[in-house]
């Protein structure tokens, strides 16, 4: 119901810009990209204007991605997302309002960034944690959100996963470490921000695992209080960006959508992705952060454990998965 | 047709569809909308959704949790409405208007402050912890923050009553011999039962529902303390609607069932009373 009614809200104050001579863009994106996404509207909305006299007007909405995803498919107006997960596009373009070849609309698979899970520890790292064994020593409490609600959580599990198994261990190895990670996990809080308020202000467990960017945000904020380790192997986190296929032709807004992700590939916004703490696709641009502000991970594509996202989603964190049978009372 | 008209206070029909109208758009088109959408699973995959032993162990721990709660705020409730009701003191208003506090405050909120209190560090889990009592991300922080939740029902219905009761039922009563906890349990109690029920039911309902506070101090951990809306969630994250909707219609299904029980249990008691 809360859904039907800000895609209402939504679209009546989009309406309401359409009437106006002025052209306005919704970009339906997740939680923590809010400052990157106004850095790079500010710049995209001066350059367009210049380049083509017309004066656009970016909207953004922010939210859980998978939330996001199911207002977009309930009817949020969205004329680009850019959503942290391929499995929240993909859920999109299943009903039809993204063509099914929209991943390869932009360049690299359509990611002008990327991330990855990376662990925060205590200041002086205390506990020594430096690889993803170090998680199931006695004693270490993980935090990390529950998996099956959060995108923070299932990408800490699929890490977890893939350290075992791009190593070389079997699928048994694999099991075992997860059950025996998931064990020292004293709190499933149900998404990232809830994670992070029970790490960092409640000060409950060693390590973090968090989004590579949203670990950066942490350590700052914290003031010498927490450090970023970085594991040897992590996953490589695909948020995707994407245009709405339906909403962008019925509102006639496809060339300025489609320019509007353009933009995210050129130096200018490679660098504010850099600036966020989000990897960017340029080699160049990411090469003059690397080993400074982005640490020297082995990122793991889906494909090292799993067909694909949905398929490593449905094999590991969905009904009767892997993650499912970690809570199963013992006897059973 | 002209029948109708016959009644003594005007406007029956009127207001009778007003009601229903408004019924029907608040409260049963979503609800509606809910089994439907259910109904799109054939039975088994129903039946699989909502019947998982770690389903089972969500609503044992929603139903109880709420069951828990709402006993403790029928006793709580009655005794701050007795207080508000029967003496005054300095401050009095202030309090009156905090019990409606916990209606007004995003419970999200609520959970996160309960839960930084009682864990280890914070400023009861300090004293508590070691004790052995653990207040955050065990059931008892979910009992806690229900009550906390459900506070203003009871004392809001049981306060109008209170003040409408005679003095003199209760003087009488004295004069005719009764000790003071005869005339509190004979006299006083019985005129209270309606109230209490309604306000056992709201409080009930409300901890059935809650959400926002419950995740932030329950810890979420499965066939332990997580609560069935937690399943909900999961479900949605999975892009699949219809078991999410099927397990949504299972806590309705027994939420309604027992708000009748409660229900029939007022009429009688409101029976007896004559």
């Amino acid at each position: 119901m809360k859904r039907l009614f800000a895609a209402a809200a939504m679209s009546a104050l989009l309406a309401g810009g359409v009437a106006a001579t002025e052209t306005t863009l919704l970009n339906v994106s997740y939680d923590p990209t809010r400052e990157l996404w106004r850095d790079i509207n500010a710049n995209f909305t001066r350059l367009y204007e210049k380049q083509t006299g017309i004066k656009v007007t970016i909207k953004q909405s922010h939210g859980g991605s998978s939330t996001q995803a199911r207002a977009v498919i309930d009817g949020l107006d969205a004329d680009v997302v850019t959503l942290a997960s391929y499995l929240d596009d993909d859920a999109i373009s299943k009903t039809g309002l993204m063509r099914a070849d929209w991943i390869d609309r932009f360049p690299n698979r359509s990611l002008p960034y990327t991330s990855t899970v990376v662990f925060v520890v205590r200041k002086g790292n205390p506990k020594g944690i430096t690889d993803w064994p170090d998680l199931v020593k006695p004693g270490v409490e993980v935090i990390t959100p529950n998996p099956k609600t959060s995108g923070n959580g299932y990408l800490s599990f699929f890490a977890a996963w893939g350290s075992v198994i791009v190593r070389g261990g079997s699928r048994q190895d694999a099991i075992d470490f997860v059950t025996r990670l998931y064990k020292q996990v004293p709190v499933l809080d149900s998404g990232a921000r809830g994670a992070t308020t029970t790490f960092v202000q409640k000060r409950i467990g060693d390590v973090h695992l968090a989004w590579e960017n949203e670990a950066h945000l942490e350590v700052r904020e914290a003031k010498g209080d927490l450090e970023i380790v970085n594991p040897p192997i992590s996953i490589l986190a695909e948020p995707h960006v994407a245009v709405v296929d339906e909403n962008v032709d019925r509102r006639k807004t496809r060339e300025i959508a489609e320019a509007y992700l353009t933009y995210t590939y050129s130096d200018e916004a490679q660098e504010i992705f850099a600036r966020h703490f989000y990897r960017p696709n340029n080699e160049a641009v990411l090469k003059k952060y690397l080993g400074t502000v982005f640490g020297d991970i082995q990122r793991f594509p889906i494909t090292a454990i799993a067909r694909d996202f949905p398929d490593a989603h449905k094999q590991f964190i969905g009904e009767g998965g892997v993650f499912d049978t970690i809570y199963k009372p013992k006897g059973q | 047709m002209a029948g109708v008209n016959r009644q003594v206070l005007p406007g029956f029909s009127l207001t009778l569809g007003y009601t229903l109208f408004y019924l029907g758009i608040l409260v049963l088109l979503p609800i509606a909308a809910c089994f439907i959408k259910a109904a799109s699973l054939s039975f088994d995959q129903f039946w699989g959704a909502v019947w998982t032993e770690r389903a089972r162990a969500a609503y044992l721990l929603t139903f109880g949790a709420a069951f828990v709660a709402a006993i403790a705020n029928l006793l709580l409730g009655l005794l701050l409405a007795w207080v508000l009701v029967r003496y005054s003191f300095p401050g009095k208003k202030l309090v009156d208007s905090l019990v409606d506090l916990p209606l007004a405050l995003p419970t999200a909120v609520a959970g996160l402050v309960y839960a930084g209190l009682y864990v280890e560090n914070g400023w009861l889990g300090q004293y508590l912890v070691p004790l052995g009592i653990q207040g955050a991300y065990s059931r008892l922080g979910i009992v806690l923050v229900l009550i906390f939740v459900g506070l203003p029902f009871v004392v809001r219905t049981v306060q109008p009553i209170l003040e409408d009761l005679d003095p003199e039922l209760e003087e009488a009563s004295a004069s005719l011999g009764a000790t003071r906890l005869q005339t509190f349990r004979d006299v006083i109690l019985p005129t209270l039962y309606p109230a209490l029920i309604t306000g056992f039911a709201l409080a009930f309902s409300r901890g059935v529902g809650e959400y926002g506070s419950v995740v932030f101090i329950s810890g979420n951990m499965p066939y332990k303390t997580e609560i069935a809306p937690i399943l909900i969630v999961a479900r949605l994250e999975e892009f699949a609607y219809g078991e999410a909707t099927a397990i949504a219609v299972v806590l309705l299904v027994i939420s309604f069932s027992m708000l009748l029980l409660i229900n029939l249990l007022e009429r009688r008691s409101m029976r007896h009373e004559r």
